[in-house]
């Protein structure tokens, strides 16, 4: 009975050290360090930093390890620190052709300028377990695998001598055919809109549904991009690019009046590329499907990508029957920490509202029996 | 950016007085104030992620947090009572990041956070009761776009409602409403008045108090200000009706207030207290006592704060009592309509 009796509060206080008790596990196994989490579990961070809105690795690291590798409860850790954050200005916008490319593939052409750059990725191995890393590696291992790669002569790391200095991103090759939809910024090329500073209205504008799906949940939009391809949605895609690497962010101070250099970040970007019947005014041309996340997610920015393009079926005055295609749908329930909040909220109690459903249950179901008693009173009569 | 590596020992200067910042604290009064002007109305705010998750109370939080300041005294309750586990959360965090003197005692509080109930002694002017909303659009089970909803609002298009309510009626033979029954608010907007059981429904009309609404996760603030009108939705031949009890609080005796049903074994015992806990605790430090009362505080329900203790020993009240164990079927039923009842079953009609 968690209610009646007092003492709320000191049950409360003991969960927080349950809590950390269970985080440690056995005390006989060394703790994990923010720095290992950091750099052996990347792919976590990445999804935890986009979730959480705010690209800090360390602290993406910190939050996998208080939460017990929770990735929901790390987003949620990340955004709640966020909100504190002061916001200084925006960055100039990052220009993604000027990319430090560690991986580049097009499905769209079989070479093109700059090539496919295969980088690491899990795309060509076989999912059978490496028993090896059962155990330690030992310190010759790594040493002998580094010399490898810089003693190769095949270009097996992407340095600048093995790149092309241009990398030109797919649709631009296709805009410049004129097949490709152009993307013009608004009128004025407005400041994006911050949907964690204003309320979003509908129907939503792009940079607002991009904005949301840049954080939303990698396995909600995964399914709904799934979904788009089983049907549930008309679109025909092509990857015509992911690229991952890493981007200047450059910002003007204005007391400066010209853009400094804040650092890298690493991004995953990916332009899909679908069929556009085209209408009376536009010839046919493709049309774009656009994903920009943090770190190496290619699975998120895929699906963000197919997403996009969906949403995009009222710019195309195409009917949005499915669930992919309607903004309120997608970003309203694609927001994780939002949604996981609601749907746990479910064990505060419910006492109060639950009790009035009783009562009116019971009252309910005691004037049936009383009408029916009624009626099988009533019946020998009408019998006669 | 290595903001996050300043604060070391004492977390509390890296946070604003009441965690938010200033600006976000005029942008959520500026909306308030927006809310208070148009009575019922749902004014979209730039709702802050908070520490504490979406559904939890994040709305009401932000509302308390922009209105808070070191004169207030701050009660917050959920499910009526000050010691459930969200509402002991919540007091926390307003004693850890505003030094909030905070208070169980509904007439000692500037400022009532509430989840899912109105307290039961009446609000006096000055004081503001804070509601935390889950659901803010009355209107969302019967249209799910935003971009509806705010059409029909627009346009006072409430026949969908009147519809539901109606078909209710057609299936069941009454409204089954029974928390967040919708009210019309200023004669103008429908409105969520949040779960509260629509027992307290006729609180907030004509409330001397002022009351706002917060709905963190959906970006929604709203308001009654003080005497408006709040009208529960009916026809005139199924009147507006509260929730009524057979029995009175079996620790306090009251019959004039919303009871919590407890299992207290597994042969169909029931008893019924206040959900309001400080109501309940006043009375019984008045000297009410209900039948149950030493059972409870045998079994360790309740503290013994009776003004007899002897009787707290449980010798008072046998567990065989007939009001106990044979009350599974009938411990319910309607206030006959019309008739003078005890205060529990007050017929009334908004």
């Amino acid at each position: 009975m968690y209610v009646a009796v007092k003492g709320g509060e000191a049950a409360i206080l003991a969960t927080y050290d349950l809590v950390a008790e269970a985080r440690r596990g056995d005390p006989a196994v060394p703790e994990i360090s923010v720095a290992q989490i950091r750099e052996q579990q990347a792919l976590a961070c990445a999804r935890v930093m986009n979730e959480g809105s705010l690209y800090d690795k360390d602290l993406a690291a910190l939050a996998l390890k208080q939460s017990q590798g929770d990735v929901i409860e790390a987003a949620f850790l990340m955004r709640a620190y966020r909100t504190t954050l002061p916001r200084f200005g925006s960055s100039q916008p990052l220009d993604t052709a000027t990319m430090a490319i560690r991986r580049r593939v097009s499905a769209t052409y079989k070479d093109l300028p700059g090539g496919q750059v295969l980088g690491p990725t899990y795309d060509y191995t076989h999912r059978l377990f490496d028993f090896e890393l059962m155990e330690e590696e030992g310190q010759s291992a790594i040493d002998s695998r580094q010399s490898e790669l810089a003693a190769a002569d095949d270009c097996r790391l992407p340095t600048a001598d093995c790149l092309d200095a241009t990398m030109p991103r797919v649709p631009d090759i296709l805009g410049a055919e004129g097949l490709m939809e152009t993307e013009e910024p608004p009128e004025g090329d407005p400041r994006p809109f911050d949907l964690t500073r204003d309320p979003v209205s509908f129907p939503a504008d792009r940079d607002v549904r991009l904005q949301s799906m840049a954080r939303g949940d990698e396995g909600f939009l995964l399914g709904l991009g799934y979904s788009v391809q089983r049907g549930f949605g008309g679109t025909h895609p092509f990857v015509g690019e992911v690229r991952v690497g890493e981007v200047a962010v450059e910002f003007v101070p204005e007391e400066l009046g010209f853009a400094v250099d804040l650092g890298d970040v690493t991004l995953t970007e990916c332009q899909m590329v679908n069929q556009f019947q085209g209408s009376k005014e536009v010839p046919p041309q493709f049309t774009r499907g656009y994903g920009l996340v943090f770190g190496h997610s290619e699975r998120k920015a895929m699906s963000m990508s197919l997403v996009d393009r969906a949403l995009k079926s009222r710019d195309f005055g195409e009917a949005a029957d499915y669930p992919a295609q309607q903004d309120e749908f997608v970003l309203y329930h694609s927001d994780n920490v939002e949604a996981a909040g609601f749907v746990e909220h479910l064990k505060l109690p419910h006492y109060v509202d639950f009790q009035g459903e009783l009562e009116l249950i019971r009252r309910i179901r005691r004037e049936r029996e009383e009408r029916l008693a009624q009626e099988r009173d009533a019946m020998p009569e009408a019998a006669e | 950016m290595t903001l996050h590596q300043m604060p070391a020992e004492d977390a509390k200067p890296a946070y604003n007085y009441a965690y938010l910042d200033e600006q976000t604290k005029r942008m959520i009064r500026r909306a308030l104030l927006k809310a208070v002007a148009v009575p019922g109305y749902q004014v979209p705010f730039g709702s802050r992620e908070m520490p504490l998750a979406r559904g939890w109370g994040t709305g009401g939080i932000q509302i308390t947090a922009a209105i808070i300041g070191p004169a207030d005294t701050l009660k917050v309750i959920d499910q009526g009572a000050d010691d459930t586990t969200n509402a002991v959360s919540i007091r926390k965090f307003f004693e850890r990041t505003a030094n909030a003197r905070t208070s169980e005692a509904t007439e000692e509080a500037t400022i009532i956070q509430t989840r899912h109930r109105i307290p039961e002694a009446p609000l006096k002017p000055g004081q503001v009761m804070v509601y935390q909303v889950p659901m803010p659009e009355p209107l969302r089970r019967l249209e799910p776009r935003e971009a509806e909803t705010r059409k029909m609002h627009a346009w006072a298009e409430y026949g969908l409602m009147q519809v539901k309510l109606y078909e209710d009626i057609a299936r069941y033979g009454e409204i089954t409403k029974t928390y967040d029954y919708p009210v019309l608010v200023n004669d103008r907007y429908v409105m969520a008045p949040s779960p509260i059981p629509k027992f307290d429904n006729p609180k907030m009309h004509m409330s001397p108090s002022l009351q706002l609404f917060g709905a963190g996760r959906e970006k929604r603030i709203y308001a009654l200000p003080p005497y408006t009108s709040v009208k529960s939705l009916d026809f005139e031949d199924h009147p507006f009706r509260i929730q009524s009890w057979s029995q009175p609080c079996g620790l306090c005796g009251a019959a004039d207030s919303y009871l919590d049903e407890v299992v207290i074994d597994d042969r169909g015992g029931r008893m019924f207290v206040c959900s309001d806990s400080h109501y309940c605790e006043t009375r019984r430090a008045q000297g009410h006592r209900g039948t149950m009362l030493g059972d409870a505080a045998a079994s360790g329900l309740v503290q013994p704060s009776s003004p007899h203790p002897e009787e707290a020993a449980g010798a008072a009240v046998s567990k065989d009592d007939p009001v106990v164990s044979g009350a599974s079927t009938s411990i319910l039923r309607d206030a006959p309509d019309g008739a003078p009842q005890d205060e529990g079953s007050r017929e009334q009609r908004m």
